[in-house]
């Protein structure tokens, strides 16, 4: 049995990170693209908390939890954004959100 | 003392600035009257100076801040008032406070009133800051100052293309002079390693000749320019589109005089080159003639006084040269009082005239204007050099000088010149005041001018009158400073022959100008007679063809030059290159604009796809600079 070490928790990471940068690339939905997102701020997680226990220093998990908090109030305010939003256009499609045209 | 000395220089300056305050306004009569009571101020503070330098006072040397201190060169806003700045001082405080004056009156009707004072103010303090600096680099600074004014004064009357023409000539053609001046300048520092008169004077005898020599020619050339000698004279007389008080304060007796305050400014330089000064003298002696033989048929009274003005430029050149310094500086000071005055007499005629400058449009107007004519007769007999008046002493001395010195050429030329003088001064005074009234004829209405412009040029009138005797006062004052030399022709036979014989060929060429000019069958010439279509008369009356060669040789190639540079360096190359860079950048934005299409979803893909391009970049640089040694080893393997 292979004992599970830094380089596997890493390597989770980086999967997840690069599915999260697709979706967030690739979605059309806005709700999903706020999926992708968390997907992205939770591999950074768990890479911060994999090298935190691998040099035995706590800085990096608590560095884990500050992304939590800040990853729940951006969906909370996104959330809301995204249903005013809703509620105006009746879409969520982000092909439609296009008033930032310069 | 350092008091008067900082309100004579400060004066004209605070004076210019009031003026300047109501630049654009309609006339204000108080932006004429402070800058004049101001400068009345400054010759008061001057008038102090000079007493206490003739009364055995010290030389009064202040320093009165550093200007530039780098490494060696130390340059420092210093000034001096030793017996030549004084001089100075007084010749330009003098003329321009009665120019002020005068120009108040003058310009009385013009829509430029107040731009004019503030010219005007601001020409007299470049012209104190040239005469009390004491160094070349303040020197230079008057220099440009007195330039720059002498442009704005010329141009003055900007809305004529005649005007702007002679002001920009005046100025390029000073320009051409001026790198002349900074090259001496900088040969100086070279050479000595500073500027200060006093300490580059105690390093030029340890210099080699031909170092010395290059000084004094570029230094030279310099004040060719501004002294308007050959072959850079063109411009004075083109000067004379100013108005009357500008020539009269500008153009005949300060700023032209600079070039001579120069060479005797530097006279211990010119005295170690003597040949130099041969050449010097002999270049005045040849103005002085030349100069004067235009002014024989000339038909514009201004035209006239400024080669009259040139010539007697000449005759301070030939006396600077000849190493009679204090003689220079002494015929230019009776000079600027009588030329002054007669600059501000043909005002008053022009004023008369309705700005009409033709003296054979003219004649009978001493009727009409006693006074005027009063003062330009004396003021031409000063000029003409006869006793006991101005001019006699200083010009007689300046003869006697290149006599008892040996060079009889020079005297000749003088000579001559002094009879052509008095031939062509008496020409305009006789075609202007006496004879047939012309005027009635082209429906003029003279006038007299304003008193008060009688009276404000009453002190020059008196100064042309008896500055001849300040010369013993004058030489011994300035015999501590310049190889001051009493010229003495040996045999007392020789001495009253020579002075009484040019007195009488003077007196001659009067008489002669007077027979010839008041005579009733003057007509207005109308290029028909005899004398006009003459080879002589056509030689002098286009300048000896000299603008007629520099327009057509110089200016014309120059102007093609130009045009080609224009078309092929300038437009296809600088522009070229310019446009090319901002074409570069203006297609890259063009192209990548569509990035910015407001769709999130692409901007995302551009956002990630940056990301990735950076961090492939920060991967490349930190392996390349892990593997360094390694990268240097295939390098230097490679040849690189």
């Amino acid at each position: 049995m292979m004992e599970i070490g830094l380089n596997h928790y890493l390597v989770l990471s980086t999967i997840l990170f690069t599915i999260g940068l697709i979706g967030v690339m690739r979605r059309k939905n806005l709700l999903l693209l706020f999926f992708a997102t968390e997907i992205l701020l939770n591999s950074v997680n768990i890479a911060f908390a994999a090298i935190s226990h691998f040099y035995g220093d706590l800085t990096g998990q608590m560095f884990a939890f500050f992304v939590i908090a800040i990853a729940a109030s951006e969906v909370a305010v996104g959330l809301g954004l995204l249903i005013v939003w809703h509620k105006r256009h009746s879409n969520i499609d982000l092909d439609a959100l296009s008033t930032m045209k310069g | 003392m350092e008091k008067y000395l900082y309100i004579a220089l400060f004066a004209p300056l605070v004076g210019s600035m009031f003026a300047a305050l109501f630049g654009a306004r309609p006339k204000t009569v108080i932006a004429g009257l402070v800058p004049s009571t101001l400068l009345l101020i400054s010759l008061i503070a001057s008038s102090v100076l000079l007493v206490h330098i003739i009364g055995g006072g010290e030389v009064i040397h202040v320093e009165m801040m550093t200007w530039m201190a780098t490494g060696d060169l130390y340059i420092p806003f210093g000034f001096v008032v030793d017996q030549i700045s004084v001089t100075m001082m007084m010749v330009v405080t003098i003329v321009s406070t009665v120019v002020h004056f005068y120009a108040i009156g003058y310009m009385d009707h013009d829509k430029g009133f107040n731009r004019f004072f503030a010219w005007l103010s601001a020409f007299v303090f470049s012209m104190l800051i040239l005469v009390m600096s004491d160094n070349y680099a303040g020197l230079f600074i008057g220099w440009e100052g007195v330039g720059l004014c002498s442009w704005g004064l010329i141009g003055f009357w900007y809305h004529k293309e005649s005007a702007t023409w002679a002001a920009n000539e005046a100025f390029i053609m000073n320009r051409i002079a001026d790198l002349g001046m900074l090259i001496g300048i900088f040969l100086i520092y070279w050479n000595t390693g500073t500027l200060q008169y006093e300490e580059a004077f105690a390093a030029m005898p340890g210099l080699d000749n031909a170092t010395l020599t290059w000084m004094g020619i570029f230094l030279f050339i310099g004040a060719m320019g501004k002294s308007a000698q050959f072959p850079l004279h063109t411009w004075l007389a083109d000067a004379m589109e100013g108005p009357t008080p500008v020539s009269a304060l500008i153009h005949a007796a300060t700023m032209v005089t600079a070039g001579v305050y120069l060479v005797i400014r530097s006279n211990e330089l010119y005295s170690l080159i003597p040949n130099v000064g041969l050449f010097i003298a002999s270049l005045g002696a040849f103005v002085a003639i030349f100069a004067a033989s235009m002014a024989l048929v000339n038909r514009d009274i201004k035209r006239v006084i400024a080669y009259s003005t040139l010539s007697q430029l000449g005759y301070m050149f030939a006396a600077a040269g000849l190493g009679a310094y204090w003689v220079a500086l002494f015929h230019l000071m009776a000079h600027a009082f009588f030329k002054a005055l007669l600059f501000l007499g043909a005002g008053n005629v022009m004023h008369a005239m309705d700005s009409e400058l033709d003296p054979f449009k003219m004649g009978g107007l001493g009727k009409v204007m006693k006074a005027s004519m009063i003062m330009m007769t004396l003021a031409s007999i000063a000029l003409a050099g006869l006793f006991p008046l101005a001019g006699f002493f200083s010009k007689d001395v300046i003869l006697e000088a290149a006599f008892a010195e040996h060079h009889f050429i020079i005297y000749t030329v003088l000579l001559l010149t002094a009879g052509l003088t008095a031939f062509y001064s008496f020409r305009i005074i006789a075609l202007i005041f006496h004879g047939e009234e012309r005027y009635k004829l082209f429906g003029f209405h003279p006038h007299e001018a304003y008193k008060f412009m009688l009276v404000a040029m009453s002190p020059l009138l008196i100064l042309a009158i008896i500055a001849g005797s300040f010369r013993t006062t004058f030489f011994s004052v300035v015999e501590e400073i310049l190889s001051a030399t009493e010229y003495h022709i040996h045999s007392h036979v020789t001495y009253w022959v020579m002075t009484i014989g040019t007195q009488l060929f003077v007196i001659l060429a009067i008489a002669y100008a007077y027979k010839k000019y008041m005579s009733r069958d003057i007509k207005v010439p109308d290029g028909t007679s005899k004398m006009e279509n003459s080879f002589k008369y056509k030689l002098l009356i286009n300048q000896y063809y000299i603008p007629y060669f520099y327009e057509e040789y110089l200016v014309k190639s120059y102007r093609e030059l130009s045009t080609v540079l224009w078309k092929q360096v300038d437009m296809k190359i600088v522009d070229a290159s310019v446009d090319g860079i901002a074409g570069i950048i203006y297609g890259t934005g063009e192209k990548t604009r569509n990035m910015q299409s407001g769709n999130l979803s692409t901007m995302l893909k551009w956002m990630v796809a940056g990301t990735v391009a950076m961090l492939s970049l920060a991967v490349v640089f930190g392996l390349a600079v892990r593997y360094s040694d390694e990268i240097k080893t295939i390098l230097s393997g490679l040849g690189v």
